[in-house]
């Protein structure tokens, strides 16, 4: 075990076993598992049961170091790995997490053990092939987290669909397979237009990379930071670029074809700095007309996956149909990809597309038609499932709103709401799920007074209704209050329907928690159900106290939020925290230039 | 003249002799296998099957050894410019003996399922083979064009080989009338081709052509229309025997009537050696005819039917039933994706090109291999129905179906995406806005193939087993096929992981392509 330099300052958190980096083990360590479960009898549900919830409690286990090592000082990426993949195209197998892909990586560590805990008595049939299909997804999902080489990220995002297809199609309810193809034609059909723009974008950022070579490296800067050994990661990402786009230049003038010639470069960060790159001017290298398409590209297949209005119709079949495990895995994380994607690809790679006021509006307006609109039909919906599926419409919709604010407030609040909805959302599905094992319904009008039954399980419920609605001291309203915030300061227009959400949310989720538990017993089948068993308070209380210590003290969570949030402002908005400290201060050092405020 | 084909000797000698030497063992063991098949009492018929791969293993040896020999990978010309080898030739001589080596494999069984076991069946998948060989080493007209006419009849026959059934019968005679008629408008192509140039070299036709491109020989008119009218025809045999559209009305019919393992090889070896002929005479003797001054060149003649080719073929088989069929339709879709890397011209579409080919031979002898497997006493197996809860009855053979059909569909860390992955970026690359709309058309295309295929999984895994007793019986699958399928599953993986040593001979072939191209046309050179 090498345990290098955490202490220093500048120098991100490195952790290696032998060869193998703690991100990669962290990845494939759930993979490994599914294949160990391949070699089970199928008849031993017990023991494969268990293994399956103890092997998720490891990987959570060996996940925690990423925060404990974590270092502070450091901006950037952590835990990096690299080694050569593909040369034949420059795809490359690079991991590292910054602040927000580590808490999401850490969202999904997490919930891995309770999703496998909450199915031991919902799956009843072919249950080796569920928990092996949990394990695969679980390393596909921490894998799209920690890519740091687009192509990695696209396998990844592509991949994942089908385990998730099985998921649902083979455990799901009534309409499964509809559900389940529907769900995969959906994303599929974005993430291969995101594939058409991948492209373009790859073989565009070699041609400006050979050309504008010192301004690219000026926004190199931006995007490590202090961080010195990701600078040499993005540095040889953008020398990539720079000699594949020479090697084309030459050849498409005549020359000859170099066989040595990469052809381009996939490294996330390097793909970033060059977009983000501007000339002395100010004026984006990558013109605004070619980065419209380019972010409408990623844009389509990102909104599929959080999913936005007029896209989400997928949502609601798969969730409800989707088992509990599913359904908590999508609301949990898989929509969470969506908003990341924004944050990772979107934003600092096209920034000048993404802050232009046509496309923002356009963004905004979407973001507010899925809260509105997805809060409304929750309040009409008679099926639990239904309901809180169409809440995370709206939860979403806040979250894109606060992203398309583009201040510091915006992206954090849109941070912290997406770990808070993961951990409210999954839980909301548990418990609903919980209720279904006993009655077999999850139609509203069949409960009432489950409360008189089932008084832990009801305060549970109360606590994660009141984490959704955003209740000061839990999870929920950090981030709503932060983001919203950041909308405020950014329009106030949208920041009065963004607040309608939390209105019309407090709405739908009081209403059902008053519908299904309150009042007197009305179905005597109701009467006698049994409250929590020891299983369901294990898995229910790590999600009701992460609600609530991250309610409390959200502070950890903001710090990690914010170390990504700061790089993407500053790749977007080279003159945004110059002018501010301005503006602030009146301090009598000469003004900022506004390249020497990008390479702060 | 072309520096590689000067300074020939008088007579083919040992080495010519030499570099054919695949082929000729191929043509000794098919004869024997023939012999041995009227020599050979009933119920041993087998043992042709065993000997015919004997055949092919030679073979390969013979072939390998022309690696070693030719380790530049730069042509060889044999027989006064006859033939000539180079990467190209050899990469895909090794597919199509791999292709005819699974294709034996998986018919040992079922031709002894319908007691038609012989030896004429592994001899005229032989011949076939002999004929796709020599089609990639061919570079001259006349040697492409009675290649090419072996490889196709040896597979007319092959697909009527079921004589006391109807529907062998019809498929063969419909592919056999639109299959020669094909010949023929291409052999008159080919005739107009050597009227205008006055060679029957595809070297020599190349650099001439390239001069009429150019403005050279315009005292005696524009030779160009007369060329295209040429090209057009040569195109339109072509394309009909990678059965793109529209000239594809036969595939279905004909993979359907054809016994299930003649479905599988001719999905495979006759359509890449169709490929291999595309290429050759595409981008090698009309290259100088991609792009040129006021005449539709063919490259944009090619896009267009690689769009109608891959959308049609997608669209039709979304309602399919019948596997065969259905695969067929895929199979159409597939020409589609691969014209792409050739209409891209670039190095990234070639390697795709080739990519492509590779994997999609296993990944269709694979998912043949396991409908083989489905067909049983009583249970004929081609529909899609006939998959139904197939995880529960023979898990293993799921898995392999699932590995070959997400494959097919080109889902990530199978090799079928990273050669789709290399054909639609070779779009991109090639740096034409035009392609970039063709290649937004092809992603939409693979949804529309992922929905069909998807249909394979939730058969197989998400419905329940229908009861029929015949159904009850076990899977069969010989010990050698399931060697060959599981061995193609796992290179269908490891190369969709890590495709870089795939990468590396696809590599080949592009090089081989661009360095032709480059000496043949002159373009780059002058």
């Amino acid at each position: 075990m090498i345990l290098s330099n955490i202490f220093l300052a500048s120098e991100p958190a490195r952790l290696f076993i032998g060869p193998i980096g703690i991100l990669s083990l962290v990845i494939w360590l759930p993979l490994v598992g599914a294949l160990i479960l391949l070699f089970f009898d199928k008849r031993g549900v017990d023991l494969i049961k268990r293994f399956a919830t103890l092997w998720m409690a490891v990987c959570f286990l060996v996940s925690l170091p990423l925060v404990l090592l974590w270092n502070y000082d450091a901006s950037g990426l952590q835990y990096m790995e690299t080694a050569d993949w593909i040369p034949a195209i420059g795809a490359k197998y690079q991991l590292g997490v910054d602040g927000l892909a580590l808490t999401l990586v850490m969202l999904t560590t997490f919930l891995g053990p309770i999703v496998a805990l909450c199915s031991w008595n919902y799956i009843e049939k072919r249950q080796k092939e569920y928990y092996a299909l949990l394990l695969i997804m679980q390393s596909f999902m921490i894998g799209v987290f920690s890519a740091a080489d687009l192509f990695l990220f696209y396998v990844f995002f592509e991949v994942m669909l089908v385990p998730m297809y099985l998921l649902i199609g083979i455990w799901g309810g009534e309409r499964r397979l509809y559900s389940a193809i529907k769900f995969f034609v959906y994303t599929l059909v974005g993430s291969l237009l995101m594939l058409v723009a991948v492209f373009k974008f790859y073989f565009t950022a070699a041609e400006t990379a050979a050309k504008r070579p010192t301004e690219v490296r000026a926004a190199v800067e931006v995007v490590v930071g202090n961080n010195a050994p990701m600078r040499g990661m993005v540095l040889e990402g953008v020398e990539t670029a720079r000699r594949a786009g020479v090697a084309r230049a030459a050849q498409s003038g005549g020359g000859s074809y170099d066989g040595a010639a990469p052809l381009g470069t996939f490294n996330i960060y390097a793909l970033q700095a060059i977009g983000s790159a501007r000339d002395g001017q100010g004026q984006p290298l990558v013109p605004l007309s070619l980065q419209l398409w380019l972010f409408a590209g990623f844009a389509l297949a990102l909104a599929i996956k959080v999913p936005m209005v007029p896209f989400h119709t997928w949502l609601p079949d798969a969730h409800v149909e989707a088992p509990t495990a599913g359904s908590a895995i999508l609301a949990g994380i898989l929509l969470k990809i969506g908003t990341y994607g924004f944050i990772r690809f979107n934003f600092p790679m096209f920034p000048d597309a993404a802050m232009d006021s046509t496309v923002a509006s356009v963004m905004a307006t979407l973001a507010i038609l899925g809260i509105v609109y997805g809060s409304m039909v929750a309040l009409a919906q008679k099926d639990m499932k239904k309901t809180i599926a169409y809440s995370s419409v709206a939860h979403m919709g806040t979250t894109m709103l606060s992203l398309f604010a583009f201040n510091p407030n915006g992206i954090n609040g849109a941070g912290l709401q997406m770990l808070s909805h993961g951990v409210t959302s999954a839980a909301l599905f548990i418990m609903i799920g919980s209720l279904y094992e006993r009655r077999h319904t999850r139609l509203i009008a069949e409960y009432g007074g489950v409360v008189n039954a089932m008084p832990a399980f009801s305060a549970m419920f109360m606590i994660a209704t009141m984490a959704s609605v955003g209740l000061p001291l839990l999870n929920g309203f950090v981030g709503e209050f932060v983001g919203l915030r950041g909308v405020f300061e950014a329009n106030i227009v949208w920041a009065f329907w963004g607040t309608t959400g939390i209105i019309l949310g407090a709405a739908y989720m009081l209403w059902l928690y008053e519908r299904v538990f309150l009042g007197p017993v009305k179905n005597p089948k109701n009467a006698d159900l049994p409250d929590l068993s020891a299983r369901e308070w294990a898995y229910l209380t790590p999600l009701v106290a992460a609600m609530i210590v991250f309610g409390v003290y959200p502070k950890p969570l903001v710090t990690f939020v914010n170390g990504t949030t700061e790089t993407v402002v500053r790749q977007m908005r080279p003159n945004y925290f110059g002018d501010k400290s301005r503006a602030g201060e009146e301090k009598a050092a000469a003004p900022v230039a506004p390249d020497a405020a990008a390479r702060r | 003249m072309l520096p590689l084909l000067v300074e020939l000797p008088p007579l083919p000698t040992l080495r010519d002799t030499a570099l054919i030497m695949p082929e000729i063992i191929l043509t000794l063991f098919a004869c024997a296998t023939l012999v041995l098949d009227v020599a050979l009492p009933r119920g041993k018929k087998r043992v042709t099957a065993y000997f015919s791969l004997i055949g092919l293993a030679f073979a390969g040896v013979a072939l390998a050894q022309q690696v070693a020999m030719t380790a530049s990978l730069l042509p060889i010309s044999a027989f006064y410019g006859m033939l000539f080898i180079d990467g190209l030739s050899i990469v895909f001589r090794f597919v199509f003996l791999v292709a005819a080596a699974f294709s034996i494999l998986y018919s040992i069984q079922y031709l002894e399922f319908e007691r038609e076991q012989r030896g004429e069946y592994y001899a005229l998948i032989l011949f076939s083979t002999l004929g796709m060989m020599f089609v990639a080493t061919s570079g001259d007209l006349i040697a492409l064009f009675i290649s090419f006419e072996l490889m196709s009849l040896s597979v007319y026959v092959l697909v009527g080989y079921f004589k006391r059934d109807g529907r062998s019968n019809e498929a063969a005679m419909k592919y056999f009338l639109t299959g020669i008629f094909s010949s023929a408008l291409m052999l008159y192509g080919l005739s107009l081709v050597y009227g205008v140039t006055g060679h029957t070299n595809l070297g020599l036709i190349s650099e001439t052509i390239a001069d009429y491109v150019q403005g050279g020989a315009a005292e005696t008119g524009d030779p160009r229309l007369l060329l295209l009218a040429a090209l057009v025809l040569v195109a339109a045999g072509l394309l009909f025997k990678i059965a793109a559209v529209p000239f594809h009305m036969w595939a279905p019919d004909a993979y359907e009537g054809a016994p299930t393992t003649v479905t599988a090889f001719m999905s495979v070896g006759p359509k890449a050696g169709a490929y291999v002929l595309l290429a050759r005479v595409l981008l090698f003797a009309l290259a100088p005819m991609r792009e040129m001054e006021n005449l539709p060149g063919w490259a944009a003649m090619l896009a267009v039917v690689a769009v109608l080719t891959m959308t049609v073929g997608n669209l039709a088989a979304v309602t399919q039933d019948n596997v065969k069929r259905l695969l067929a339709y895929s199979s159409i879709a597939h020409a589609g994706y691969i014209l792409l890397g050739i209409v891209s011209g670039t190095d990234m579409g070639y390697q795709g090109v080739a990519f492509h080919i590779m994997t999609y031979t296993l990944m269709n002898t694979g998912v043949f291999a396991i409908i083989i497997a489905l067909h049983r006493q009583g249970v004929i197996g081609e529909k899609l129905d006939d998959l139904n809860g197939l995880f529960s009855k023979a898990p293993g053979a799921a898995v392999l179906m699932l590995i070959f059909i997400l494959g097919l569909a080109g889902i990530p860390s199978t090799a079928g995406f990273v050669g789709k992955f290399l054909l639609f970026g070779s779009l991109i690359d090639s740096g034409n806005p035009w392609l970039v709309y063709v290649a937004v058309i092809a992603v939409l295309n693979a949804v529309v193939a992922f929905y069909y295929y998807a249909r394979f999984a939730r058969a197989m895994f998400l419905n329940p087993p229908s009861e029929s007793a015949a159904d009850a019986a076990p899977l069969l699958l010989m010990p050698g096929a399931q060697a060959a399928l599981t061995a193609s599953a796992v290179a269908v993986l490891f190369f969709g992981i890590y495709p870089q040593p795939l990468i590396n001979v696809a590599d080949i072939v592009a090089q081989s392509i661009t360095t032709i191209y480059a000496q043949s046309s002159g373009i780059a050179l002058r």
